[in-house]
């Protein structure tokens, strides 16, 4: 059996920015371990920017606020850690890409992490082209910011993110600018990431559909509050989620349907191709 | 009435055309949807629709107006757009003055501005935040200020980039409801979006963007079967037509949302029985 570290915890954690009137985050109590691939989800407005912000410390260092219990990452309390320090761990891409790319040229904007962490001129270059090629950004490298189109930006902030090799990934809406096929190239990149370097990623997405089939463990918020926390294939299936503002992919709203009306299935399908090739075995058993 | 005649545009500094013969004409009533990949012009192209971008060979009418003769203003209290990147359209102090600014410019009455501002805040669920400085709002609420702001102007078109960015489940039902009832009075939405499933739900006429050219302007349900051009869009199925890809013959079109799709599965399991 593999044995599982804990990379983040939060305790009994709770948080409120300074000048709002109800705690934000109530009470979070999450355990994510090492090689976890957690897709988080929930209403607008419910905290999940706010949580994420509590991994990296952006909270408590960078917004004031009430913070009660305790958020460890990698064996640290965060409010012991400063930011700098926890940015060489976790890596995070923000909802907004144009809060993250600063420098003139693309290309000057991955380097300008690269170097300030110290790294020998091969390595930078190597991992460069490296991000340059897995994001599909090679002909945007010498354009500056502000001639990009939006999600030519998401995908430079990702690229940037990237080559420092972090431990942890947080990821707020990564897809949402992508082109469709972009979006299924970068999420089978995660994949790999995940699964071949033991990546632990962290990922806010309101198009589940794109995650189903990567993620390992989905948590759903409501309200400033965790209201299921496990193995997606087990969050996925509650008949709830949609009252959590879970955009819940068609191929699963059926099942769920189908459910109801008393249809035995072995598994819950997170694929239409499995959903269908299970439909068609079923019209060959009857035939 | 938007006319987009041999339209070609280049930005400032560059070398190569953005947009290359483009030639569109959209009525009142409709909806568009706009797909295509990133840096395909699609951004490019609604910027033209209210004159905030003017062409650089080509027309652009809107109204039978050319968008060169008249201030981007004057367009705009017809041709309502909502960025996708709120941050380039929030500046007010709060969130009820972000909402009334526009109104304030257009010179509707102080009454009038009242209910207006009161109607978005509430349709968007954002009364709460109305004494609110528009900075803290998340993601999701930022974005929909930024649609309560233009639509309570009630302009005759309502161009949507990326719409459902940052929008839960309920947000996004809502937003189709919204579509819908703006059609029924009449007016136009267009929408840009990468979301799939979302444009599905809509059924719009479809418009397909590749390297700053129309590929492809039509009916969003034959486009959806057409494997090759959406190839090339790099554009993927929706989840309802993977099922149809994968049950045809046994369904014999591609459900519009989950309920046909449904009662299309059931009728298949309970037929044979
Ligand atoms: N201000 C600018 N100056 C120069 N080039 C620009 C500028 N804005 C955009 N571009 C370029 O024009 C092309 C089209 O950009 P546009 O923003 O219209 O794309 P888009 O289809 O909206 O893409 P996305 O899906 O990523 O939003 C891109 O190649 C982009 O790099
Ligand atoms: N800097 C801030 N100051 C005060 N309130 C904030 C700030 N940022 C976000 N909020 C509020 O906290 C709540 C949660 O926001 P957020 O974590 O961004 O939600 P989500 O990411 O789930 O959409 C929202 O109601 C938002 O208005
Ligand atoms: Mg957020
Ligand atoms: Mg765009």
């Amino acid at each position: 059996m593999e044995t599982l570290t804990e990379i983040i915890r939060f305790i009994n954690f709770s948080f409120s920015y300074s000048g709002s009137n109800s705690p934000i985050l109530k009470n979070i109590n999450l355990l994510i371990e090492e090689g976890d691939f957690v897709l988080l989800v929930g209403p607008s407005g419910c905290g999940k920017s706010t949580l994420l912000r509590c991994i990296n410390g952006l909270i408590p260092h960078l917004y004031n606020g009430v913070y009660e219990g305790e958020v460890i990452v990698d064996g640290e309390p965060v409010k012991n850690k400063s930011v700098n320090e926890l940015a060489t761990k976790v890596g995070f891409v923000f909802q907004n890409p144009e809060n993250q790319i600063f420098m003139f040229s693309v290309e000057k904007d991955i380097v300008f992490g690269l170097e300030n962490i110290g790294l020998d001129k091969t390595e930078i270059d190597d991992r460069l082209s490296w991000v340059l090629r897995a994001l599909d950004i090679e002909h945007l490298r010498y354009k500056p910011p502000y001639e990009l189109s939006d999600g030519q930006k998401q995908r430079v902030a990702i690229a940037g993110v990237l080559a420092m090799k972090p431990k942890i990934l947080i990821l707020d809406e990564p897809t949402s600018l992508l082109d469709p096929r972009t979006a299924l190239e970068f999420i089978s990149l995660l994949k790999e990431l995940n699964r071949k370097f033991g990546l632990t990623i962290i990922a806010v997405e309101h198009r589940i559909d794109l995650l189903t089939n990567v993620a390992n463990r989905m948590v759903v918020m409501d309200k400033g509050e965790i209201v299921f926390n496990g193995c997606l294939k087990d969050v996925i299936e509650n008949k709830n989620l949609n009252l959590h503002g879970v955009n819940v992919p068609p191929v699963i709203a059926l099942q769920n349907y189908l459910r109801n009306e008393g249809f035995i299935f072995d598994a819950f399908y997170l694929n239409v191709k499995e959903f269908s090739k299970e439909i068609k075995r079923r019209l060959l058993e009857i035939d | 009435m938007i006319e987009v005649e041999s339209l070609y545009f280049k930005y400032p500094l560059a070398n190569d055309y953005v947009l290359k013969d483009i030639n569109l004409k959209i009525g009142l009533g409709e909806v568009v949807g706009i797909m295509g990949g990133n840096g395909s012009g699609k951004t490019t192209l609604i910027k033209h629709f209210n004159g905030l971008l003017k062409p650089t060979k080509g027309f652009v009418r809107i109204f039978g107006k050319d968008t060169r003769e008249e201030s981007v203003a004057y367009f705009s209290k017809k041709v309502g757009l909502v960025f996708q990147n709120p941050g380039h359209q929030i500046f007010s102090d709060t969130v009820w003055n972000e909402i009334a600014f526009a109104l304030k410019n257009f010179g509707f009455e102080e009454e009038i501005i009242n209910k207006r501002v009161k109607w978005a805040l509430e349709f968007f669920n954002l009364t709460q935040y109305k004494d609110m400085s528009p900075l803290l709002l998340s993601g999701g609420e930022k974005k929909r200020l930024c649609l309560a702001s233009v639509l309570a102007w009630n302009p005759d078109f309502i161009i949507l980039d990326e719409p459902t960015v940052g929008q839960d489940f309920l947000q996004k039902e809502k937003l189709i409801e919204i579509i819908k009832m703006l059609i029924t009075q009449n007016k136009t939405v267009i929408v840009v979006s990468h979301d799939v499933e979302f444009i599905w739900l809509l059924q719009p006429r479809l418009i397909l963007i590749s390297n700053g050219t129309i590929v492809k302007d039509g009916d969003c349900k034959s486009i959806f079967k057409d494997n090759s051009i959406l190839e090339k869009c790099g554009i993927t199925k929706p989840q309802l037509v993977e099922l149809y890809d994968e049950l045809y013959p046994l369904i014999e079109q591609p459900p519009v949302d989950v309920i046909e799709a449904y009662s299309m599965i059931l009728k298949l399991l309970r037929g044979l029985k």
